[in-house]
């Protein structure tokens, strides 16, 4: 047992800190705001972290100290938010009813009509000037890619954040704050495992990994919550119990980020968000693969622990770490082990991990030098959709311009993510050029075979696929054949 | 209105021609603005939850609901033998759309029974535990493939001809004839369906409900209940979003929660889940388009015949006047000299397709250009050549194939500007030879036009009311049958209010919509909403002013015609008065301060045997050049550019419009574009939420995107203050968007051959064209 036990989640909602002795584990923000609250400026548009209407800031002590994230209220769940500062739209105008300057912005540019998304874009508008208040128009984009308007066409919601851009944020509430809600927040963080038993089962946020580990020894069947952006939709779309669920979104051990001359480790509890610069620094595309998973919100819950760990032959990192060879260490009581992270996918809905293990981190190799690597993702919608297939290509060429080394792993053509491996065989040895090319691309069919489904027709996926070889092709010859929507500034490239 | 103002110190805050904010803006902004799901709810508050059939076409042999009726919360269970009234909703009163359905499932999402807890995840949970047994019925949920079986219509199709089709066909100069899918599009109204009922006394109940249609909810519930409409009172504040998706698919949620309420005699709210109501509420309708054309050597159409068969689900819902005003717009600007077209509102195995924002015009129209494009093509010209060559004349070449003349065309002069001010030509040529580069990046440009009609087409709900009361202390209570789903509605009345009095608009309180308060409204729909609710204010503004002015001008001994409105005051011969000074001067001296407003559309007329009439008052015009870029390994594309010139008439509030342009230019790529309805083989849709279904977001927005309004243009017509309508014609303006992306596509066999592209072009769409042309 750790040190200490608590029976209640201690958080700061806006001004007030709250109390809960009652959380049941399925409780969303959401509903906790609005049918407890009565706080109705958090709206649900979808219930499932796609459309923004329930976006909200969750101030949380991370690896960098307190900042301040969107998330989507809909699929977070109250039993993570211990210690944590959350901040609705109901908190942005001043005490006079004056309306913030972001809200003053979507006022004066028409930025809302029907009215519905509107307090979500608000405050994804508000964390993104918090955190970088002279965006420029791609990184509101990018903001915006979690929520949905379907009456502005967003010109005028961009023009709003436009006009907003570049202007002093230091008077702002939550600026001025920050070191109060930091010291409370550190206060409220003691170290103890809180434990909270309801009628619906029982709510568990582990002190510590080791806690963690206690604890899933004790509970084998206990659900893991991390970013809640997949568990969310058991509850939110399935109504799955989930009981007992373990919230281990505190846990700062498990969000680690280091760097090696051998590669990155990346705790299991590192979001996409946090992730971002180690992930987009040191590998090339994947800062672009990275901006469209999910949303922003999704980015700031979902971690890369919880895309690996649940499975899904659609997630969108798993095809490009096992290119790049990443390696799994899974945690069981005191116990770790590490496994190549192709091997963890075992079939649909079954991975290698034992009851009460949990993923603790992922190993990704440095890219050797002269290799070249590229991953893409295709889907119906540019951002903020799930992938149709996800491929990842990286390539050796020896001296001779042969190729000496391929590994090429997909998401969407098969029951797990997985590797081509009969298109490497057919690339390595041989002249890398068109003919070799062409001649491996028919080899994706002894690889995989693809499902239809609403995403893509099964002939969409081997041929889109096949042809994404080539363009790794093409742009290893310095060809640009992929539409673009941002010129990237020099920094980022 | 006084022309002469004597004396104005200012001009009054939010008139006419300005453009004004939206009255719940700051309400938006700060999440203060009410919607249904967010009202105080009365004690003892019910929830309901509809049970949804899990077949596409099948006998329901047995409902086993003993699990769900004892789940925890659950108060009961109400089937279709629980509705005290008539189990209908059909608009048409076709009776042929149950509440409840009634021992058979029509559609893979039909409700067959609601579930009343005490808390809406109580029902919700206990809707899952019910056991159906079903027996199969084989189920077509494609237009075609109801088409090949023999599917019957929902309702009767409509033909319109004028000329001779066929001989002009035979005798063609040039023929071609072709096919073309086009799909449905879910509205996504960031609102979900929602309505609570709050039980009164006797027969009488209260529904809160999102809708566009607040009469028909009254109806409805009404006959769903076994009563009269008087004992039904509906109220609605706002939407979040209609678009269409709120004009008949409320009724549902409306007829169970009064049901309900009734019956245990507690208010009862009802709010599905986002995927339910994806699934269990109608769209638009998908068509499949054939048509067979003869034109000259310029591309000047001779004749066109074409059969427009639409998905229309299970029952007939609005797919008659859907179907209709396909027909009706088809032509778009091109006159058509010999011409028979044809409706096919076929029965599916789906669920009920309704309204959405443009109202089977938009399919009429893509199925219109698709012939212009394969005109072009065939001759090798800019599709925009033949188009010019095909518009409607002035005096000439004018009357449509539902023998209208086009009376106010401006679509020339919509063109030459647009073509003017985006610089279409050079760009067209830069498109073309990045193109002859080859590569794999490849580009497209188009220039599209639109003419859309005006009114309803059932010339009856070419009506509306309005009901405007002046308190003793000069504020103003507006109201009127018009419904606020962000159009900016509410906003255009109190401006064209404002204007009436000549009174700040802050004067104005923009009240909800209630059935109690003006009666027998239409839907607000057909881009209709300030045209009739407008005029209705304006009518019942200038009751109060004729009679203000008749006891200010015996009370102060001027004549009539020296008592004016001017801003915030109302001058009397030399005196100058403050409005709400003569308010309760006038109050006192025992004048009416009230009036119910009333307009109907003047000239209409329309003969659904016949096919000819004059169905719609005006025309809207609008025009849009799109250039996209697509690759050609993937199908992936991107939106660069879109210029866009759209004729409101004389704006009644510029920043509204040029709002509701962009935002249905979008909408409109949308449709055309990353928005796909997927039916699997157990007619089962699969794309019911944000994550399988992809509308816009801003990152699809096109990257340049200059949208002007035509501010020379004018209503020929007597409108309010000579505005037109802008709900739906710019949803139009992404036909370009299409057209483009089939350019780009069609580059790869050098423009030889029309890649009839279907919509929506999804990425996967455009690569497999890319490869059929590859192929050749």
């Amino acid at each position: 047992m750790p040190d200490a036990v608590r029976h209640e989640l201690r958080f700061i909602l806006n001004s007030e800190v709250v109390h809960l002795n009652d959380v049941a584990p399925t409780l969303t923000l959401l509903d906790y705001l609005r049918l407890q609250k009565r706080l109705t400026g958090t709206k649900e548009g979808c219930a499932e972290g796609d459309c923004g209407a329930c976006t909200v800031l969750v101030g949380r002590l991370g690896p960098k100290g307190l900042v301040y994230e969107t998330v989507n209220a809909c699929i977070r769940f109250v039993g993570s938010l211990d210690a944590c500062h959350v901040v609705t739209v109901e908190h942005l105008a001043d005490l006079n009813g004056n309306l913030h300057p972001i809200q003053q912005a979507m006022v004066d540019f028409h930025g809302s009509q029907c009215g519905f998304c509107t307090p979500g874009i608000v405050m994804s508008l508000y964390g993104l000037w918090l955190e970088t208040p002279n965006a420029d128009a791609a990184r509101v984009e990018k903001t915006l890619q979690g929520n949905l308007c379907r009456c502005t066409g967003y010109d005028a919601i961009l023009n709003a954040a436009e006009a907003m851009a570049g202007s002093d944020n230091s008077g702002d509430k939550l600026v001025v704050t920050h070191e109060a809600i930091t010291q409370k927040l550190s206060e409220l963080r003691d170290g103890s495992r809180v434990e909270i038993d309801t009628p619906s089962g029982k709510t568990i946020v582990p002190g510590s990994v080791d806690d963690l580990a206690e604890i899933l020894e004790a509970y084998p069947k206990a659900t893991v919550v991390a970013g809640s952006t997949d568990v969310g939709l058991w509850v939110t779309k399935h109504m799955h119990d989930i009981a007992p669920a373990v919230f281990i979104g505190n846990l700062v051990e498990l969000q680690t980020i280091s760097e090696d001359e051998s590669g990155i480790t990346l705790g299991a509890g590192v979001t996409y968000t946090d992730a971002f610069d180690a992930i987009s620094r040191g590998i090339p595309t994947m800062g672009d693969l990275w901006d469209r998973i999910g949303g922003e919100q999704v980015r700031n819950m979902g971690t890369v622990g919880g895309n690996i760990a649940n499975g899904s032959p659609i997630g969108d990192t798993p095809p490009p770490l096992i290119a790049l060879g990443a390696e799994l260490t899974l945690q069981k009581g005191a116990t770790t082990r590490t496994i190549a992270l192709e091997d963890f996918f075992i079939d649909y809905g079954k991975q290698d991990r034992a009851p009460g293990e949990f993923v603790r981190s992922v190993f990704i190799p440095k890219l050797p030098a002269g290799d070249t690597f590229a991953v893409y993702k295709i889907s119906k919608r540019r951002d903020e959709d799930i992938s149709a297939v996800c491929g990842a290509f990286r390539a050796r060429l020896a001296d001779d311009g042969t190729v000496e080394d391929a590994r090429i792993a997909f998401g969407g053509m098969a029951a797990t993510p997985k590797r081509a491996k009969a298109v490497e065989q057919a690339l390595v040895g041989n002249a890398w050029n068109e003919a070799t090319v062409d001649q491996a691309m028919a080899a994706f069919e002894q690889d995989f075979t693809p499902l239809t489904d609403w995403r893509a027709s099964a002939e969409y996926r081997m041929l889109s696929t096949k042809n994404l070889l080539k363009r790794f092709y093409l742009e290893t010859q310095g060809q640009a054949v992929q539409v673009v929507r941002h010129e990237k500034s020099l920094a980022e490239v | 209105m006084g022309e002469t103002v004597t004396r104005s110190s200012k001009e009054i805050t939010g008139g006419v021609h300005t453009p004004r904010q939206h009255d719940s803006a700051h309400k938006h902004v700060t999440g203060a603005a009410e919607y249904i799901d967010d009202m105080v709810e009365p004690a003892g508050t019910l929830h309901a939850y509809l049970g949804l059939s899990e077949r596409a076409n099948a006998v329901v042999k047995s409902m086993d609901l003993e699990a769900v009726r004892n789940a925890p919360g659950v108060v009961g269970v109400l089937t279709a033998a629980d509705v005290p009234g008539e189990n209908d909703l059909s608009p048409t009163h076709r009776h042929d759309e149950p509440v409840l359905a009634d021992g058979q499932s029509a559609f893979y999402g039909q409700p067959i029974f609601a579930v009343i807890a005490e808390t809406r995840e109580q029902a919700r949970r206990a809707a899952t535990l019910a056991r159906v047994d079903y027996e199969d019925r084989p189920h077509h949920t494609d237009v075609v493939s109801a088409m090949e079986a023999g599917y019957p219509h929902v309702t009767d199709p409509l033909q319109l001809s004028n000329g001779d089709a066929e001989s002009a066909l035979s005798s063609a100069t040039n023929r071609l004839s072709g096919e073309m899918r086009i799909g449905g599009q879910d509205h996504f109204y960031l609102e979900g369906h929602i309505a609570m009922a709050i039980p009164g006394e006797d027969d009488e109940v209260t529904v809160f409900s999102s809708t566009q249609h607040p009469s028909e909810i009254q109806h409805m519930v009404a006959q769903a209940l076994g009563t009269v409409s008087n004992a039904v009172t509906v109220h609605t504040r706002r939407m979040g979003g209609g678009f269409g998706g709120k004009e008949t698919q409320g009724n549902q949620f409306a007829a169970v929660a009064a049901i309900a309420a009734k019956r245990w005699n507690r208010a009862v709210k009802i709010r599905p889940d986002r995927d339910d109501d994806m699934i269990a509420t109608g769209k638009r309708h998908d068509f499949h388009v054939a048509y067979d054309v003869a034109y000259d050597d310029d591309g000047r159409i001779e004749a066109l015949d074409a059969v427009f068969a639409a998905r229309c689900g299970f029952s007939s819902d609005l797919s008659g006047p859907v179907t209709d005003r396909a027909l009706f717009h088809c032509d778009n600007c091109y006159f058509l000299p010999n011409v028979r077209l044809r409706s096919r509102p076929m029965k599916t195995d789906t669920v009920s397709n309704t309204a959405f924002r443009g109202f089977g015009g938009p399919q009429g129209k893509i199925g219109g250009e698709r012939v212009i494009e394969e005109i072009a093509y065939a001759l090798g010209k800019d599709p925009l050549e033949v188009r010019k060559a095909n518009f409607y004349g002035i005096g000439e070449r004018n009357v449509t194939p539902y023998h209208q003349v086009v009376e106010d065309n401006i679509i020339h002069r919509i063109v030459e500007e647009l073509e003017e001010s985006s610089d279409y030509q050079a760009r067209r040529q830069s498109v073309l030879d990045h193109n002859a580069k080859g590569g794999v990046l490849r580009k497209g440009i188009s220039l599209t036009p639109v003419k859309f009609g005006i009114s309803f087409t059932a010339t009856w709900f070419n009506q509306a009311g309005a009901l405007v009361h002046i308190y003793q202390d000069g504020s103003i209570h507006l109201n009127h049958g018009g419904t606020e789903m962000g159009q900016g509605l509410n906003t255009k009345v109190a401006q064209v209010v404002a204007d009436e009095f000549q009174v700040d608009i802050e004067t104005i309180r923009i009240t909800a919509t209630n059935t109690g308060k003006v009666p027998n409204t239409s839907a607000t729909a057909a881009s209709s909403g300030s045209d009739l609710n407008g005029m209705a204010a304006a009518n019942a503004c200038e009751q109060i002013k004729t009679r203000l002015v008749a006891y200010a001008s015996e009370h102060f001994g001027v004549p009539q015609e020296q008592v004016t409105f001017v801003p915030n005051h109302v001058q009397v011969g030399n005196q100058l008065i403050p409005f709400h000074e003569l308010v309760r001067q006038a109050y006192t001296h025992r004048v009416q301060l009230s009036a119910a407003g009333f307009y109907k559309t003047p000239k209409i007329h329309w003969n659904r045997e016949t096919g000819q009439g004059r169905p719609f008052f005006y025309y809207a015009y609008g025009a849009s050049v799109s250039e996209v870029t697509i690759d050609t390994l993937t199908g992936e594309y991107h939106v660069d550019r879109v210029d866009i010139l759209q004729d409101v008439g004389k704006s009644l509030n510029p920043a509204i419009d040029l709002g509701q342009v962009q935002g249905a230019f979008v909408q409109g790529m949308g449709w055309l574009t990353t928005e796909e309805l997927w039916w699997d083989g157990n007619g089962r849709l699969r794309t019911h939420a944000p994550s399988t279904y992809k509308i816009p977001l801003a990152s699809d927005k096109p990257k340049e995107f200059n949208v002007e309004l035509a501010n020379w243009s004018t209503n020929k017509e007597r409108t309010i203050r000579r505005s037109k309508a802008v709900g739906e014609p710019p949803f139009m303006l992404a036909n370009s968007v299409l057209e483009a992306l089939s350019m780009a596509v069609a580059s790869v066999a050098d423009y030889r051959e029309c890649p009839r592209l279907d919509a929506p072009a999804t990425p996967e769409r455009i690569l497999m064209a890319v490869e059929r042309l590859k192929q050749g």
